[in-house]
């Protein structure tokens, strides 16, 4: 018996996934700027429900707050970018970093906390941030502020950029989190996942793999607050800050898939179409998601991604181990 | 016709099988008890007829009613009551809070807070004591009691020795035994053969999931049940079956 | 101002925490679920009781008449449809599929509703103050606020302690597999307990309504105080809740008082400092199952 980390389905889907990302370089030298705000739009959600999964699907730790971190994200780009006339996507890059560095200061303390309280502790940092922010002046207060920083480039140049910067996100992260899960750190997570208490008796630094997930999505949340405000260029707290992001969140990666590598990316892709058939703001909009969310829950918990992997058996992305027969 | 029919019954925990294809029956007014080593699925073939633990096949008939999949509690009002191996009460309430949960919730009969005092009278000043403050004999004492106050047609213990001193032991069983005179229907799980002999109509003794031999006390030699509990009979080794 | 004001204020809105996390404290502590559609539900109290004065010409408290059994009928409804089935699914899903609630209501009431704030008529009692002193004086709405909360809780406690479904509760709290051996039946009393729960949520949020404005977003922000109110007084401990809900509404009205914005900042940093302090004391046990506690116990 031999133990292969590679099947012919998942080479195939991380081929053709890498293909895709690098056809998708491509796109700014060919199609309008329409298509690559939309695009754009696309990755950003992608980044996101990578990120929510991260915690959830593979830390079970449920997020209520990670728009904190979509907020730090993008004030702290205003922060650096316009008070302090840091070069935009240089703003962009550090504030993702700093986002991460919160998410170090504040995971020692959120992380006492267990399921429901957990969540809710996530929410409150949310509110703390967007108070502060609302209260600064600077940063544009209670109503707002723009990324003017940006019209140093032309439209077209300055949609290209963020294009690149959300598609190099994106690839980063997943590149990242694969990395991540098929280290040995992957095989704690879910060993921490099947049986925390087992896990931490054999040896298994529990509160370090969490920290590593809650940090990592602490950054990727930040990245993604950074170029949401690159891509509509107007933001404000009660906006950035909202759980409405949550809300998005929790759709895309219920749907897709909880604790599969690949569900959030199809998560982001439903939710995208949703919001381009329905707008993304209304009331309707919000219920919709809501019921969705619910039902997949409850009905089918394993998610789109998750469910078509157990009734197939089927792997797409070489994250776990299979027995094969050759030697 | 036989009170209690278990009917090849299969019960597993995950992956692991517990209970292999176990049948066996007890008629109204017998005392059947089940020996078997640790990890035998005694526990697991009780809370199976209790309906605390899902059967994966075969049935559990009590009365002529097939109960396989009726929930636990319902088992309760048809007349299953389980003492639970640990006694399980609940600490934070008082004794007889405890006794009156499950009369609240029983069946109609001669068994109350007062009769069940009466039975077991160690428990009469610990009436409005915390069921966690309580020894383990008195413990046991009170899950007898608080199993009794649902009126059962059909007794079930698990283990109620288990941790006891020797005299609190001797108590349990003096109670149990006069139990047993006034008619109750008792299955009784007991790793103390010689108690086990003592107390029962029947004997039958479970290995790795499986009831390996059955009979009457004055039937079986203490060699013969010795062997069967630890598979040493002629062609039965340990192990994988 | 002065600060023994605010302090005193600070008490009193003490009590409408504690009405309102009755029901989250209820839940958590039987079922430990901790319900993010709580606040939400309130809420649904306070507009119901907008509706019955809009087309009833009824008075808050003549709705509540209404609107409580309603409430009981909601709660148990509710715990029999989605939260029992998400009990089952597994420990995260009764988190997700409350959100999800908590995000449907909150986007019904805006679409019913609109944005605009509205508020119920306390009576008379609304504009009576006792004044102590020149600096000091004391709304007689807010202590009725605190009273109902008191009898609330109290009315909770002997319901736990002197009932049938109280013994029921306590004990399928503690052991819902040896409670289904005694005969009951765990569905049940996870239902009550539910139903009691939207109930006092119900009747916070049209206490709430009559005291303060409310909008379709007040939904979250008073499941955080509530939540906040409950792990400051110590999860799973019902007179703990009362105790929370004073701290955090003593933080709040102390911030309000070096800067109005502050108000709500205060109690969450208050949060925060408790959630560490309790962690270094007690070696990462918050958030782990707190028994359902008979009163008087601190939850460990």
């Amino acid at each position: 018996m031999r133990v292969h980390r590679w099947t012919p389905p998942s080479l195939f889907f991380t081929g053709s996934l890498s293909a895709i990302v690098i056809a998708l370089f491509f796109v700014p030298l060919v199609m309008t700027d329409s298509v690559m705000q939309k695009l754009t739009s696309l990755f950003i959600l992608v980044i996101l429900a990578m990120m929510w999964n991260a915690l959830a699907g593979y830390g079970g730790l449920v997020s209520v707050g990670q728009q904190a971190f979509i907020g730090i994200g993008a004030y702290g780009t205003i922060f650096l970018g316009h008070v302090h006339t840091v070069a935009p996507f240089l703003a962009m890059l550090l504030a993702a970093l700093i986002a991460g560095a919160i998410a170090v200061v504040v995971a020692p303390i959120l992380l006492q906390l267990r399921g429901g309280a957990f969540a809710i502790g996530t929410w409150v940092v949310a509110e703390i941030f967007a108070i502060v922010v609302a209260l600064d002046h600077k940063l544009g207060a209670g109503t707002g502020t723009s990324f003017i920083e940006l019209n140093y480039y032309s439209p077209h140049q300055r949609q290209q950029y963020i294009y690149w910067a959300a598609l190099g996100t994106a690839a980063v992260l997943l590149l990242a989190l694969f990395l991540l899960l098929r280290s040995r750190l992957g095989a704690s997570l879910q060993a921490i996942r099947d049986d925390e208490e087992a896990a931490a008796s054999v040896g298994v630094r529990v509160m370090t793999g969490k920290a590593i997930l809650f940090v990592l999505a602490g950054l990727g949340c930040g990245a993604a607050g950074a170029l949401i405000l690159a891509n509509q260029l107007f933001i404000e707290p009660s906006g950035i800050f909202s759980v409405d992001y949550s809300a998005l969140m929790i759709f895309m990666v219920l749907v897709g898939g909880l604790g599969t590598f690949d569900g959030p990316i199809i998560g982001g892709i439903v939710l995208y179409v949703i919001q381009q058939q329905l707008g993304d703001n209304g009331v309707w909009y919000f219920v919709l998601l809501g019921a969705v969310a619910i039902a997949f829950a409850l009905l089918l918990p394993r998610g789109l991604m998750g469910t078509i992997q157990d009734r197939l058996g089927l792997r797409l992305m070489p994250v776990g181990y299979r027995l094969g027969k050759k030697a | 016709m036989s009170l209690l029919a278990v009917e090849s019954l299969d019960a597993s925990h995950g992956l692991v099988s517990a209970v292999r294809g176990v049948s066996l029956e007890i008629a109204e007014g017998e005392t059947l008890a089940l020996v078997g080593a640790n990890g035998a699925g005694k526990t697991t073939l009780l809370r199976t007829i209790a309906g605390a633990h899902r059967a994966g096949a075969g049935r559990v008939v009590f009365a002529g009613e097939d109960v396989t999949r009726v929930p636990p509690y319902t088992r309760v009002k048809l007349g299953i009551a389980l003492v639970p191996e640990g006694r399980r009460l609940f600490g934070e309430l008082t004794v007889e809070e405890n006794l009156r949960l499950a009369g609240d919730n029983g069946r109609k009969g001669p068994w109350n807070v007062e009769a069940v005092l009466q039975a077991f009278p160690l428990l009469q000043p610990l009436r409005r004591a915390r069921a966690a403050n309580l020894s383990g004999g008195e413990q046991q004492a009170a899950a007898i009691g608080r199993a009794l106050m649902s009126n059962p047609r059909l007794l079930l213990l698990d283990e109620v020795s288990l941790g006891l001193a020797p005299t609190a032991v001797d108590d349990v069983y003096r109670s149990l035994e006069r139990l047993i005179e006034g008619g109750t229907t008792v299955l009784i799980v007991e790793q103390d053969l010689g108690r086990a002999m003592r107390v029962a109509d029947r004997l039958a003794c479970m290995l790795e999931g499986r009831i390996v031999l059955e009979g009457r006390p004055d039937e079986l030699s203490r060699e013969r049940v010795t062997e069967a509990y630890f598979g040493l009979h002629a062609g039965t080794a340990p192990g994988p079956a | 101002m002065s600060w023994v004001n605010a302090v005193i204020h600070g008490i009193l809105l003490g009590g409408v925490y504690a009405l309102l996390a009755t029901g989250l404290s209820l839940m958590f502590g039987v079922m430990r679920i901790i319900n993010l559609a709580h606040g939400s539900l309130a809420l649904i109290g306070a507009y119901s009781a907008y509706e019955l004065k809009v087309h009833a010409g009824m008075s808050p408290y003549v709705a509540l008449v209404v609107i409580i059994p309603g409430a009981l009928v909601v709660g148990y409804v509710l715990q029999r449809t989605l939260l029992e089935r998400s009990l089952r699914a597994g420990p995260l899903v009764p988190l997700l599929t409350t959100f999800g609630l908590l995000i449907i209501i909150g986007n019904l009431l805006l679409k019913i509703f609109s944005p605009d704030v509205h508020s119920l008529d306390p009576g008379a009692i609304g504009s009576k103050s006792w004044r102590i002193s020149s600096e000091l004086s004391i709304p007689a709405f807010d202590v009725l606020i605190l009273g109902v909360a008191i009898v609330v809780l109290g009315g909770l406690q002997l319901l736990l302690t002197r009932t049938r479904i109280g013994r029921e509760l306590r004990a399928t709290a503690a052991d819902p597999d040896t409670a289904e051996l005694v005969g009951i039946d765990s569905r049940t009393v996870y239902a009550r307990a539910t139903a009691i729960a939207v109930a006092t949520a119900a009747l916070a949020g049209v206490f709430f309504g009559m005291r303060s404005t409310f909008d379709p977003a007040s939904g979250p922000t008073q499941l955080i105080y509530a939540f906040e109110a409950v792990v400051i007084g110590g999860l799973g401990s019902l007179w703990g809740t009362l105790f929370g809900g004073i701290v955090l509404g003593v933080a709040q009205t102390v911030g309000a008082q070096v800067d109005p914005s502050y108000f709500a900042l205060f109690g969450h940093l208050v949060f925060l400092v408790v959630l560490v302090a309790r962690a270094l004391l007690e070696a990462g046990t918050l958030g782990l199952p707190a028994r359902l506690r008979i009163p008087g116990r601190a939850a460990t």
